[in-house]
């Protein structure tokens, strides 16, 4: 068990340069830098300043030296400032002489976006073990099949439409939830219960939306490995010797269908941080999505580069933790039994 | 067939999606008018006799850009699930049967590229080429063959080992025969369902990526494109989000319960 | 497992329960008098943020608008455009043209009480000409030869030469504090994040990525702002901030125009409570021709393409009618603009004659062909609805006379970057924003062609060119005027563009906000902001001040 351990957290630093230097020259294939927004477009700004912006962050020279400069940095954990955001931070906060601190990009966006899907982890987690072992022990029956529509129809949905259809419906229609935002104008005086509730309805929706389609394809999972246990001898052992229904489905299978839902879900996680770009533009969540596109669009290298690399090690990580789980969890392969 | 038959999931999906090809193909006989015709005297209409889905912006019929819409959404999906799946396969079949060093070698390139987010990537390229339709197909299908790649080296892992196999290997026939003959006709489940899901996913990515600005470009009408058009009057124009939202939300049901049916009826655990 | 899905179903559903109630607004009368009374919050939103509130610095509208709140500049624009005093009250401009001598008002502070003078002008000026200042806009501040402060309360600058737009560009330029900044690297900062400004506002609080705050100042060198809170809410999504005005979360936002021309009118109850304003900006959309590439060098076919074109089609599809048509490059009833001058009508027959002239001629398929070559290019532009809109127009005119026109959206750096700067590219729709001076050397004067620089379509007139050259030198308005009216005749006659558009600012403001001038003076309804207010009984009560 250690020696898969050992062996897996050392595969993850050729990946991450794989993955570095994948992103590193894709995004170099476009033309344009930070120097060319659409405010530099303006007649009365001049030409040398945006050469001498250039120069200072290394963009005239080749390709392979700007990579390796960015290595180096990296290597002492420097993930440098931002191009675009005038010299914030990417990753963590900086103190300058008189002692005011400037945080970091991702200091700030990552946490935002780690709540929102880490919360909405939780809820599919909840939500799909429910409608699927519902949908598995009631198979065939109109339960089933509605289980299956309904969470369908949440998976087919385009997730922008909904959004926009339900941010009318209970922010403008029906004043029951804010529409956008974190938290509202006023927050600040609120108690602290107070702004915990307000912070609480200001998510609903977002994670609601962001979760949709993550419910659907792991109900189906639980439904159906649910369906391949039950039908296995043990169980029907355990309905001869007598053990309530109950019992023989919370207990005995649930169990073994939980299984390889940790690892389903561990590789989810980068579907659920690509997919938050879209969520987080509309719903006004300044995380890590939203941060990475306008990047894109700007052309600011350190905090894309910043990004994938956090990106992806959360990504090695969460797959890493899901298989430990799985591993802790299924006796078999703690004991030894089964790799 | 029977079996297909009897499930409805499968069937529902079939129909569904046998009505939105059929869409597709007649668009052109069937459109009351041409969908890239403007006409600035009748912007904004609600539905009506002569414009069943109402106009948009620039005064075009929503019915006529649906029909075509049909079109550039199952081309996308077919196009880019062609080159994931292709890719995949030939991926998958390399290091199911060689194992080894290029296995671990495939696999190792597979693990990186999911631990990229795809939509990231799918973004940073297309923001950085011009989204054209082609542009938008081919990353789509370079950023989602992983799936079809791991699925296709499991089955080879397990038929392998059957007797048929050896036996192919011991009679002398070279790889690529033994490949193509015996062990990917019967890997076909996988590949198939797989695709049938992707599509379902392309179709949706499209969406996505137009309310960002980089899905098809104007004036070619695609069901993205005119939901993106109408989204910041959904409270006036309500005709130019409901008919797209519902047609994506259809299409993509129909592909999904298709797959779904359809692995429940090949796969050779029937749960009846 | 069922049971604690009920659990979590009754606890979300209790939340709802308990604050489902946002008072539902009872019927209030906008329109009565209301009794002007400092205080208040107003709500605004930005798609973007902030990133830098030193002005010279950052490049991005969202800073400007800010720091604009917390800054002052020397002098400013009244509401008919004509030069007003703001930190200066008066200035004198030399016999020579050369030098202007500007008398500072007595007794500004700073917000944090400091006396603000001459020095601190200085100061300024001598930051943004310091080569190692990353600022983009230093070029008219080096022109400044001479910087001296005889005492606290004068600041004389001569300049080289005459240079008639000097004074726009010191209304322009945000003052800065010399007794803060003098230590600090102006590239690198905290200031840029916790600024002191002179100006009404000055910043509260700043929750990155989600809202700024701004709150009066009551050491304001202008005198106190009327309503006290100004905030300001990022919302990157065009829709969500329309959801969020529709629901009274926001006060004001700009609209398009089909949200001012069919929404609104279609929802009684909307008009009720939100007026709608709208203004001339100092910009315009153009299709630009690349003088360099045939045929566009060939000024028969540059005209007759601009016969082609259907105008006022294009202002009443793209903007729904909210907008006008010009032929300078100037914002019509402003006195730079040539009242003289029409626009090119609608006349494809004409453009047919000229483009048969230049030697096309259309064949039994109706393409226009020269040499066998049929008559077509392409025509780019970024990624903004509205020139894509005009573009899909612009396309089927031509097509109708014979020109085979395709289009291509471009995201804006690979635009830039890729094909404007490499000149290649055949047709562009673009828009400029311009400032309120007339000068518009930098767009157009030959010299203005190098790479990265604004004369990218590769237009040559000397004429233009000597215009161009005396009407930056001459400070005499009257004067000035006939230069600019002559250089807009030839503009026009040369048709190096199409003066496509100039279309409207619109606003949406909630009827809480009291104080806007109407009719909209010249300078448009934002520019006596800081007088407006907002009544007592129309505040929102949730938010303490």
């Amino acid at each position: 068990m250690t020696a898969y351990l050992i062996k897996r957290i050392l595969w993850m630093i050729p990946m991450l340069i794989g993955i570095s230097l994948i992103s590193f020259f894709i995004m170099h294939l476009a033309p344009g830098d930070v120097t060319s927004n659409e405010a530099s477009f303006n007649p009365r700004a001049s030409e040398e300043s945006r050469q001498k912006l250039r120069e200072l962050y290394n963009l005239d020279k080749p390709v392979i030296t700007q990579y390796g400069l960015w290595l180096k940095r990296i290597s002492q954990l420097d993930f440098g400032n931002s191009f675009a955001s005038h010299q914030k931070p990417v990753l963590w906060e900086k103190k300058d002489k008189s002692g005011n601190i400037t945080k970091g990009l991702i200091q700030e966006s990552l946490p935002i976006t780690l709540m929102i899907n880490l919360l909405g982890i939780f809820i599919i987690f909840s939500i799909s073990i429910c409608l699927g072992t519902l949908s598995a022990v009631r198979q065939n029956t109109w339960v089933d099949r509605a289980i299956t529509l309904f969470v369908f129809i949440g998976f087919a949905i385009p997730g922008f439409w909904l959004a926009l259809l339900l941010m009318y419906w209970t922010g403008v229609s029906n004043q029951w939830l804010p529409i956008s935002g974190l938290h509202s104008p006023g927050f600040q005086n609120f108690s602290s219960f107070g702004q915990f509730i307000d912070l609480l309805k200001h998510l609903v929706l977002p994670v609601s939306i962001s979760s949709l389609s993550g419910l659907a394809g792991i109900s189906l999972y639980v439904r159906n490995g649910m369906l391949d246990i039950l039908h296995q001898d043990f169980i029907t052992t355990a309905r001869s010797k007598g053990l309530q229904e109950n019992k023989i489905v919370f207990i005995h299978a649930l169990k073994n269908a939980i299984l390889p839902l940790i690892t389903i879900i561990g590789l989810s996680i980068p579907g659920l941080i690509g997919g938050s770009v879209i969520t987080e533009s509309i719903f006004a969540i300044p995380g890590m999505g939203k941060l990475f596109y306008d990047s894109v669009l700007m052309r600011d290298f350190p905090v894309i580069m910043g990004i994938l690399t956090i990106g992806s090690i959360l990504t090695l990580i969460g797959n890493l933790l899901a298989d430990i789980g799985y591993a802790w969890a299924d006796p078999r392969v703690r004991k030894g039994l089964v790799k | 067939m029977n079996i297909f038959l009897k499930n409805p999931l499968a069937i529902s999906g079939l129909i569904i999606i046998l009505i939105i090809l059929i869409m597709a193909l007649i668009a052109p006989f069937v459109a009351p008018y041409d969908p890239n015709f403007i006409d600035i005297n009748s912007i904004l209409f609600p539905p009506s006799i002569d414009h069943l889905m109402g106009t948009d912006g620039l005064g075009r019929d929503v019915f006529s850009r649906m029909l075509f819409g049909a079109r550039i959404s199952l081309l996308v999906g077919f196009v880019a699930v062609g080159i994931a799946t292709l890719i995949g396969v030939i991926l998958g079949s390399l290091a199911g049967f060689y194992r080894g060093w290029v296995d671990s070698l495939i696999m190792r390139f597979v693990d990186i590229m999911l631990s990229i987010p795809t939509f990231f990537l799918i973004l940073a390229v297309i923001a950085f080429l011009t989204p054209s339709i082609w542009n938008i197909m081919i990353v789509i299908g370079l950023t989602s063959w992983m799936g079809v790649t791991r699925l296709v080296r499991a089955e080879f892992f397990s038929l392998r080992q059957r007797e048929y196999v050896l036996a192919s290997e011991t009679m002398g026939s070279n790889h690529f025969s033994i490949i193509i003959k015996h062990l990917l006709p019967n890997s076909l489940t996988p590949i198939i369902v797989s695709s049938v899901l992707g599509i379902a996913s392309a179709v949706l990515v499209e969406s996505g990526l137009s309310f960002l600005g980089l899905g098809v470009q104007a004036p070619t009408a695609s069901w993205g494109n005119i939901l993106t058009d109408g989204k910041e009057y959904i409270q006036f124009a309500w005709w130019l989000s409901l008919f797209p939202g519902l047609a994506i939300l259809i299409t993509v049901l129909g592909y999904n319960l298709l797959g779904e049916g359809l692995r429940d009826v090949l796969d050779p655990k029937n749960k009846n | 497992m069922k049971k604690k899905f009920l659990l979590f179903t009754i606890f979300i559903c209790s939340i709802f329960i308990i604050n489902c109630s946002k008072e539902t607004s009872e019927v209030i009368d906008y329109n009565r008098k209301f009794n002007i009374d400092f205080g208040g919050t107003l709500i605004n939103a930005m798609a973007g943020e902030p990133s830098n509130l030193i002005a010279m610095i950052a490049g991005d509208s969202a800073s400007s608008a800010i720091a604009g709140n917390i800054f002052n500049s020397l002098i400013k624009y009244d509401e008919n455009l004509d030069y007003a005093p703001e930190l200066a009250e008066s200035w004198k401009i030399s016999n020579n043209q050369k030098t202007i001598t500007f008398k500072l008002k007595k007794g500004l502070k700073w917000q944090d009480g400091e006396p603000l003078t001459s020095s601190d002008v200085l100061f300024t000026w001598k930051l943004i000409t310091n080569p190692k200042t990353r600022t983009p806009y230093a070029a008219d501040y080096q022109l400044v030869k001479k910087a001296l402060t005889p005492d606290p309360l004068t600041f004389k600058i001569t300049y080289a030469d005459s240079y008639a737009p000097a004074l726009d560009t010191w209304a322009s330029l945000h003052i800065l504090p010399k007794h803060i900044l003098k230590n600090e690297d102006i590239n690198n900062t905290f200031f840029s994040r916790n600024p002191i400004g002179s100006s009404y506002y000055k910043l509260n609080d700043w929750i990155s990525g989600q809202q700024v705050t701004l709150i009066a100042n009551n050491k304001s060198t202008s005198g106190p702002p009327l309503i006290k809170k100004l905030i300001s809410r990022i919302i990157p999504d065009t829709s969500s901030q329309f959801l969020e005005l529709t629901a009274d979360n926001i006060d004001l936002m700009n609209i398009n125009p089909i949200q001012y021309q069919r929404v609104f009118p279609a929802r009684k109850e909307l008009q009720k409570k939100i007026g709608l304003y709208k203004e001339l900006g100092n910009g315009y959309t153009y299709l630009g021709f690349n003088l360099k590439k045939a045929p566009f060098n060939d000024i028969k076919v540059r005209q007759a393409i601009n016969y082609a074109i259907d105008k006022e089609e294009v202002i009443k599809g793209v903007l729904l009618g909210l907008g006008e048509s010009i032929s300078s490059p100037y914002k019509p009833g402003t006195r730079w603009n040539n009242p003289n001058l029409k626009p090119y009508p609608y006349n494809p027959s004409k453009a047919l004659k000229l483009l048969s002239d230049a030697g096309y001629i259309k064949n039994d398929k109706g393409i226009l062909l020269k040499d066998g070559k049929p008559l077509k290019f392409e025509i780019i532009t970024n990624q903004n609805k509205q020139r894509e809109m005009t573009a899909v127009l612009i396309q089927r005119r031509l097509q109708e006379i014979g020109i085979k026109v395709s289009i291509r959206v471009i995201e804006w750096a690979s635009f830039v970057n890729r094909f404007i700067k490499t000149g290649d590219f055949d047709v562009v729709v673009l828009g400029w924003s311009l400032s309120l001076d007339p000068d518009q050397y930098n767009i157009w004067h030959s010299s203005q062609q190098g790479p990265g620089q604004f004369n990218f379509l590769g237009y040559s007139n000397k004429n233009v060119d000597k215009l161009l050259e005396v009407g930056r030198k001459e400070l005499n308005t009257l004067k000035r005027e006939k230069i600019y009216h002559e250089f807009s005749k030839y503009l026009l006659e040369d048709s190096p563009i199409v003066y496509l558009y100039a279309g409207y600012g619109l606003s949406a403001v909630h009827k809480r906000i009291k104080g806007i001038k109407q009719p909209t003076p010249p300078a448009g309804i934002y520019h006596n902001s800081y007088d407006w207010f907002i009544p007592k009984p129309l505040r929102r009560n949730e938010i303490l001040e």
